[in-house]
């Protein structure tokens, strides 16, 4: 069986104020796979990631990297790992071409090897043409990719992105998740994502892990997460105003205002009966969508239940 | 990482650090460029000339060897902690520790960083000395080794203060308050002959008295101090704090929580 792309084993920080960020995780990310590690504020995401690229020296516990120990061979494990981090990490003042160059560099890669390289990364983020401009030049979304062009630049096994499409208006982001899903299918490459946009996490990954309180509280299939959910909320706008919210016999309807109603749907119930029940009542239901997306409901619930506690939107 | 590519890394890091001090050439190379033109303007020409010799030299000639070491003590210190120190607070730092470049070439490579402005600057200082007198160098290979030596030795002095920086305030407190006073106080304008015994004595305890001593007989021939002792203690003190700068570096002080 293939080595898992990234293992944790009993990982333990304690920062020297005694504030214990990482309690003894255990993770286990697959070669190949989309995984998203997901978790409130302070969580303890960035520290879990900040371990794994030596931002951050552990307290305690084992990481592996595609087998490679990183308290014995970091130097071997980190020619696997790429990182595109939560804030802009480079100099603002250099150029586009020599930030990407430079990190090349770094990992010991020729000019001659390099070059070719940096140009094909820089065209499919489309950065090509502001090669030779200074990154402060860049907008939010451009210095992104710039991040991610950099971290790709040695062809690493894993690519872990820390909120890669933070602040990156809707557009862009949607081009960004087709490079990165691209990045993922055609090339094989491992990707460890957080995010906040529990949307992207669901339409993206594969695998999810859920952090809380530095402990890992879920380590599944975004699939098998979702079927656990047992309510959705829908909301429908209407085509004339109501005074009050209806009765739909065995559903929870809300009204949300004077032109819109809330619905819980559990897992079971026919979606039908209420457009039954609305129409009965001489209401017009014009559209319909979720109330919210599905897996931050279920994050939600998690992260503010507890790890014991039973999932339910 | 290979030999050739831990070259390719050393050779990435020296290069982005000359690009660095190059492009705000304004604020790197021009300053000490005019400062040490009115140094030998002032002192050199309109004192020195009330002075008259110094050690059986012309006072300009005296004090030109002091103002290029002056000059490269200070260049080689403040391009690595101002250098190292803006990648800490840019986080630009984090580009080299996640990559597999070991930490002597990350030291290396700020270390001759700063060694080439120190240097530079030392070239440049030179160049508009020649403009007020005659240079003529006794000891040329031992000129250029203690230069080296000193620029080393500052610039590791420079890595080390902007590991342990906070605020950019953190490095400014050294070069000023430390460096510029055991500077003046290090034999660039006088002999420690002239001094009283007990500042003879007193001044015997600051290093920078020896590498300017060194460097002087360099230019002149002429020390207030053993050759080989100055040597030795330069040497000394590089092999030290660049232990010093690894360890901090290889246990993450001051970059890593």
């Amino acid at each position: 069986m293939a080595e898992p792309a990234l293992s944790i084993r009993g990982l333990t920080k304690v920062y020297g104020n005694g504030f214990h960020a990482l309690k003894g995780i255990d993770l286990d990310v697959p070669q190949g796979d989309f995984f998203a590690l997901l978790g409130p504020n302070g969580a303890g995401k960035s520290t879990t990631l900040g371990v794994v690229c030596s931002l951050v020296q552990k307290t305690a516990g084992k990481v592996s990297i595609f087998g490679i120990d990183i308290d014995t061979d970091f130097a071997r494990a980190k020619y696997h790992l790429g990182v595109v981090p939560q804030e802009f990490n480079f100099n603002q003042f250099e150029k586009v071409l020599d930030i990407v160059m430079a990190q090349a560099g770094y990992y010991g890669m020729s000019r001659r090897e390099a070059l070719p390289r940096a140009e094909q990364l820089l065209r499919d983020l489309g950065l090509w043409d502001k090669r030779d401009g200074s990154a402060r030049m860049l907008s939010g979304g451009m210095k992104r990719r710039l991040m991610i062009a950099r971290a790709l630049i040695h062809r690493p096994k894993l690519l872990i992105l820390d909120e890669p499409t933070a602040g990156v208006d809707i557009e862009l982001r949607r081009s960004m998740w087709d490079y990165m899903r691209r990045i993922n299918e055609e090339e094989g490459t491992t990707i460890i994502l957080t995010t906040h946009y529990l949307e992207e996490a669901e339409s993206l990954c594969r695998h999810v892990g859920i952090i809380n309180h530095g402990e890992i509280i879920r380590n599944t299939s975004v699939r098998e997460l979702l079927a656990e959910l047992d309510t959705e909320t829908f909301l429908l706008d209407l085509a004339h105003p109501v005074e009050s919210a209806p009765r739909v016999e065995g559903f929870q309807v809300k009204k949300v205002d004077d032109a819109q109603l809330s619905v819980m749907v559990h897992r079971g119930q026919r979606l039908n009966a209420v457009f039954e029940a609305l129409g009965e009542q001489g209401i017009e239901v014009m559209s319909m969508r979720n109330r919210a997306n599905r897996l931050e409901e279920m994050f939600v619930s998690m992260v503010e239940g507890g790890q014991n506690t039973e999932v339910r939107a | 990482m290979n030999p050739q590519q831990i070259a390719i890394a050393l050779w990435t890091l020296v290069v982005k650090e000359i690009k660095r001090f190059t492009r705000i050439w304004p604020q790197t190379l021009l300053p000490p460029s005019i400062t040490m033109t009115m140094y030998f303007i002032i002192f050199g020409n309109l004192i020195g000339s009330r002075i008259g010799q110094m050690d059986g030299y012309s006072y300009m000639d005296f004090i030109v060897p002091g103002l290029i070491m002056m000059s490269v003590i200070t260049n080689s210190y403040s391009n690595v902690a101002s250098s190292f120190f803006s990648n800490k607070f840019q986080r630009s730092i984090e580009e080299m520790m996640v990559s597999p470049m070991p930490n002597w070439v990350i030291l290396a490579g700020f270390i001759l960083g700063g060694m080439a402005r120190g240097l530079g600057v030392g070239v440049i200082v030179t160049l508009v000395s020649l403009f007020f007198t005659r240079l003529e160098v006794a000891h040329p290979l031992l000129t250029l080794g203690v230069v080296i030596l000193t620029s080393a030795l500052f610039a590791i002095g420079g890595f080390i203060n902007a590991l342990l920086g906070k605020k950019f305030d953190d490095i400014s407190i050294v070069p000023t308050f430390v460096l510029t006073p055991l500077t003046y106080l290090g034999g660039v304008f006088y002999s420690i002959s002239l001094l009283p015994a007990f500042w003879q004595g007193a001044s015997m305890l600051n290093p920078i008295l020896y590498m300017v001593n060194v460097f002087r007989y360099g230019f002149l021939g002429v020390s207030d101090i053993p050759v080989g002792w100055a040597l030795a203690a330069i040497l000394g003190f590089i092999v030290v704090l660049f232990s010093i700068a690894l360890w901090m570096l290889e246990n993450g002080k001051g970059i890593r929580s």
